[in-house]
């Protein structure tokens, strides 16, 4: 008994590392996984306050840039606007509308990181402005990430530039279907796999959002295609996509909610359990 | 002596935080390098202080960067690593000598200073990287992060302690 106290006396500093030494990487593993990095994020109070702070300050140094894209995007929209009030003025308004399939959110840059492998965002709404797990998040000029965890105020975004990002994409003018991924090399370029051989691709075509995930609608904008190579087996291309975001200044983004995703998964989840 | 040395160090470690998290993270030189100034508190930890203390004030800072940097715990395990590690590197930096207490970090040889800053930074930057990226197909990207940080890193440290050093005397 003595000998074994005597042990952990002499070694404690060593057992103390050892013990601290699991426990980080254990949260690192943790986090590996995606949505659940409940324990260890910066979408909590303080994090959340601080980065608030800094931006506070640091948006008004951009203040010049910002303006212009949104009156870029408001010159965009008063385009569609007015294409929409030439078809609409020769109908009757119906007197049932629709509700919405999508709806969508602002909120603001208060964190991004984009020169590690696994990159996130942190973004200044959270539960209480009715924010979840798993909206998509855009910016006016393309796909930015998913929600991937929510505290009161803020949220975490699991951006494009992650290699556990996996975004169902697709070609503009052909829809063959692919995976959006990244290799970490550089925040500009992502990569589409899986674009089968069949597909007609140019240097230049322009890749959308493919629209089968029930977090992004179909057609946001993505990026144009840089260069393709086929893969290993022939079989798919291995595309570089030019973003069109720029993911190293990110400011203002939006939230897109599907209002029937649950009702999509479930019917999606009925079908697996039967099948097994 | 001893008062003023907890003061010191505590005020060190809340600046430290904040200034890693505020401005040096946001740094990105060529896309990805950025100085990790925040182990200077590891490396100027008093010589004679409790190391069993330092190896968790360590995992406490790396844990603080960590939350803000919302990356798990890569900074802790790192940092708790070059705590647990200090000891030995210090015997070979300085020699046996710095058990007698008769070597002041500040003042020894810069030879020596330069051995003991490299070495601890360049395992925190690997035990980090390693952590972080945590798959053998992306080796070059750790290698070659560990490499330019580590010395993006050196700089910012040595420049601190000549600023701080010009300031004391």
């Amino acid at each position: 008994m003595q000998q074994i106290i005597f042990f952990f006396i002499r070694n404690k500093n060593f057992l103390l590392f050892a013990v601290l030494f699991t426990i980080s990487v254990g949260l690192t593993i943790q986090t590996h996984n995606y949505h659940n990095n409940k324990f260890i994020s910066s979408s909590n109070f303080i994090t959340g306050g601080v980065y608030t702070f800094r931006n506070n300050i640091a948006d008004y140094l951009n203040l010049g840039k910002e303006n212009e894209q949104l009156l870029q995007e408001n010159l965009m929209l008063r385009k569609k606007l007015d294409q929409f009030k030439e078809v609409v003025v020769f109908e009757k308004l119906d007197s049932t509308i629709l509700p919405n399939k999508y709806k969508y959110f602002t909120a603001r840059v208060i964190n991004n990181n984009y020169s590690k492998t696994k990159n996130q965002l942190t973004i200044d709404k959270g539960k209480r402005d009715s924010i979840r797990i798993d909206l998509g998040v855009i910016s006016s000029k393309g796909i930015v990430g998913i929600v991937s965890d929510v505290s009161e105020n803020y949220a975490t975004v699991q951006s494009i530039l992650n290699t556990k990002s996996r975004i169902n994409a697709k070609l503009k003018k052909s829809s063959h279907f692919g995976s959006l991924i990244w290799n970490t090399k550089d925040p500009n370029v992502a990569q589409l796999i899986d674009i089968p051989r069949l597909a007609q691709l140019e240097k230049g075509d322009t890749i959308i959002t493919g629209g089968r995930s029930t977090i992004f609608p179909e057609g946001i904008l993505i990026g144009t295609v840089k260069d393709f190579d086929l893969d290993k087996d022939d079989n798919y291309y291995y595309v570089n996509v030019n973003l069109f975001n720029d993911m190293t200044s990110l400011e203002h983004v939006y939230l897109i909610e599907n209002n029937q995703a649950s009702e999509i998964l479930e019917l999606e989840k009925g079908v697996e359990d039967e099948e097994q | 002596m001893k008062n003023n040395d907890i003061i010191i160090n505590i005020v060190r470690f809340i600046v430290l935080v904040f200034l890693q998290v505020l401005m040096l993270n946001n740094i990105n030189l060529a896309g990805y390098i950025n100085p990790y100034l925040y182990i200077f508190f590891i490396l100027m930890y008093p010589l004679d202080g409790n190391k069993g203390l330092l190896i968790f004030l360590s995992f406490l800072l790396g844990l603080s960067i960590d939350i803000f940097e919302d990356s798990g715990g890569v900074h802790a395990a790192a940092c708790a690593f070059i705590a647990f590690i200090r000891p030995v590197v210090l015997k070979y930096s300085f020699g046996v000598s710095y058990e007698y207490n008769s070597v002041k970090i500040k003042k020894a040889d810069p030879i020596e200073k330069l051995t003991y800053i490299a070495s601890l930074v360049f395992m925190h930057q690997f035990v980090m990287f390693s952590l972080e990226i945590f798959s053998f197909e992306h080796i070059l990207l750790l290698l070659k992060s560990t490499l330019f940080s580590g010395l993006f890193t050196i700089i910012v440290i040595a420049c601190t302690m000549i600023l701080f050093n010009r300031k004391s005397t």
